[in-house]
């Protein structure tokens, strides 16, 4: 039982990270109708800002958590916006596989750019193909829960938990209480009368692209406050296709879908880890065939009949 | 000449063998310092990219003809290359001292690691081409990662250390061979009635429904069939270089081959032949730029997109591939 809940805390904490990276997903291809590569990327570009700008947060701030989350946030949102405008935007109107390719060269070219190790004007640029440890944020205690399940809980799982949640309710808040929201959903649901409307569709394409690589660049720097190490800049692409299948477990397009695809990933995971390290993979895959084949809509997704 | 026109299956042939013959005088014919042209590393080149081209061919199938997005055909060859190479080498040793023992279990192997790519194709296709939309792409994608970590940790397959010692059976004859037989094979599919389906659901799944077409075989059987060829090529590329490892087949090889294929020109099979012919032997000329090459590929990927979506080769052929339109009316005449 102890075993089992302990699994389950755990499951919340990943799950968590992967909602993050869900939502910007499922708000691409809601609004845009794209799946949206980089996004992995975009996360992994969080992180390792997270690792460059921590130090210099805890110099200017003295505290580094909050000032690093929300640079990192701030970074990976203006880079999803440039991305927008350099890579996609020229594609918007040729058909929408070009669309997809572009996405998945963008996604390797930042992967493979940031693996490049070299120096400019004598800075060290760019993140390099090693390991590197990443800064400790706050100091990772372990709070026992009283009882005799045996169960602990780290402060870093509630911030986890925490900073997720928070980010997850000024979401739907942003979406569902703001005029750009309103604006995206209409968008997302109807372009060309969204258009007609007044509505302009550039600046809420640009709007939906800055704040879902926001909030991936928030996911990485959870990420790497948990894990306490960054691989390599390749580390995306497993967070990435786990929360791309939970987008699609929930219903590709639904914020609220994503949310809840990410924790039944998150919480999959941890079970299928815990008997073995390598089956959390084939979890992943399995849940992606299964869903494909009961009920491609997605959880909360509903079906679309095609318009011919 | 009229016979060849009306026999491009033969115009094939004497394309390749005309590049085989020329490749093979340049290798062996000496220049002045008393070097041929083509040294053996030049060669290794030239087979690699008779192997590539094997390859692109078949994800044009997919990606170009039939208009699916398909992005982890190195998924399929892996298990290609891995099946055969299991077959040679650990169970039946089989080595290169006795060709007439060791090139018909060479053939066999690589075919059963076609066969075996083509099962791993169905159990991947099957679910996902039943659906409309991008479901696909993030199911190859995830089946290409999920069969390296799997490859990855089986001991029998040599794990994270790799499998090594595998007998060198690829020559440039089997290349040539195996590239002539899979180009044409996959030509005279591509233009036969099934092709035409094939275009049909890339230009509009519904309209190719409604004319009874029944899309989801199509799409599946063309699936299959394209894994099957990346199997085969898995299998010669394994033996031609006697060693694979799993991070060979990650996705990054099989994006390689997607930028091949999209800057060539997917809608054709000859954008298919020119993208990796080239971009095989570029990197030669500008061996500086090596470590940057996967950087500037994708670059190169998302300029293509963007100035000439439609690849270098768009939608022409090569005349040996398909008889120009104007000159197919004189022949049926």
């Amino acid at each position: 039982m102890g075993q089992f809940l302990q699994q389950l805390i755990n499951g919340i904490q990943i799950g968590s990270i992967y909602a993050l990276i869900a939502l910007g997903y499922t708000m691409v291809y809601g609004i845009v109708r794209l799946i949206n590569f980089a996004h992995a990327d975009i996360f992994m570009f969080g992180a390792y800002m997270g690792f460059f700008l921590a130090p210099v947060m805890a110099k200017v701030f003295g505290g580094a958590f909050i000032p690093t989350i929300i640079a990192a946030m701030l970074i990976t949102g203006l880079l999803g916006f440039i991305m927008e405008k350099l890579a996609y935007r020229p594609l918007r109107y040729k058909s929408r596989l070009s669309a997809l390719i572009t996405a998945l060269g963008v996604s390797i070219f930042l992967e493979n750019f940031c693996a490049m190790d070299f120096v400019l004007f004598g800075v060290h640029f760019v993140f390099g193909p090693t390991y590197r440890k990443f800064p400790d944020l706050i100091v990772a205690k372990n709070i026992p829960i009283p009882g005799n399940l045996g169960l602990n809980i780290s402060n870093v799982l509630l911030l986890d938990v925490g900073v997720s949640v928070i980010l997850m309710v000024l979401l739907f808040w942003f979406v569902n209480k703001t005029l750009i929201g309103k604006q995206m959903r209409a968008v997302a649901f109807d372009k060309p009368t969204a258009s007609l409307m007044g509505i302009n569709i550039d600046v809420v394409i640009s709007t939906a692209f800055i704040v879902g690589p926001a909030l991936a660049g928030a996911g990485g720097i959870l990420y790497g406050t948990t894990y306490g190490m960054l691989a390599s800049p390749f580390l995306g692409i497993w967070p990435g296709l786990k929360a791309f299948i939970a987008a699609v477990l929930g219903g590709i397009g639904n914020i609220p879908g994503a949310v809840l695809g990410a924790y039944i990933m998150g919480i999959s995971e941890a079970f299928a880890t815990s008997v073995n390290s390598n089956l959390g993979y084939g979890m992943a895959f399995a849940i992606l065939i299964g869903i494909l084949l009961i009920r491609p809509s997605g959880l909360l997704g509903k079906f679309m009949p095609e318009k011919v | 000449m009229t016979f060849l026109r009306t026999h491009r299956t033969l115009a094939t042939v004497i394309a390749f063998v005309l590049a085989y013959v020329i490749i093979k005088v340049l290798s062996i014919l000496p220049l002045n310092n008393g070097d041929p042209l083509l040294n053996a590393y030049y060669i290794q080149l030239i087979m690699l990219a008779g192997i590539n081209i094997v390859m692109t061919v078949s994800l044009g199938m997919v990606n170009g003809f039939t208009g699916q997005f398909s992005i982890g055909h190195a998924g399929f060859m892996a298990v290609g290359a891995y099946t055969s190479a299991m077959i040679t080498t650990v169970w039946l040793h089989t080595s290169t001292a006795n060709p007439w023992v060791g090139y018909p279990v060479f053939i066999v192997a690589i075919l059963a690691g076609g066969l075996l790519a083509a099962a791993a194709g169905y159990l991947v296709g099957a679910p996902s081409l039943r659906l409309k939309g991008d479901y696909l792409a993030i199911v190859t994608l995830s089946a290409n990662e999920l069969i390296r970590t799997v490859i990855r940790v089986t001991e029998v397959l040599g794990g994270p250390r790799g499998l090594g010692g595998i007998p060198k059976f690829t020559t440039l004859e089997i290349v040539f061979v195996f590239a002539v037989v899979s180009v044409v094979l996959m030509r005279n599919y591509l233009f036969s009635s099934h092709g035409r389906s094939m275009k049909a659901v890339r230009d509009s799944e519904i309209a190719a429904e409604s004319t009874g077409i029944n899309t989801t075989r199509q799409k599946v059987f063309v699936f299959v069939f394209s894994a099957f060829f990346a199997g085969v090529s898995g299998g010669v590329f394994a033996h031609l270089l006697q060693f694979i490892h799993p991070d060979n087949f990650s996705f990054m090889k099989s994006l390689e081959y997607l930028i091949y294929l999209y800057v060539g020109g997917s809608t054709s099979i000859s954008g298919a032949i020119v993208g990796p012919a080239i971009f095989t032997l570029l990197p030669e000329l500008m061996r500086g730029l090596q470590k940057w090459r996967l950087v500037i590929y994708p670059l190169i990927l998302i300029l293509t997109m963007i100035f000439r979506t439609e690849g270098i080769m768009g939608l022409k052929e090569f005349s040996f591939i398909l008889i120009p339109q104007h000159q197919r009316k004189e022949v049926s005449a």
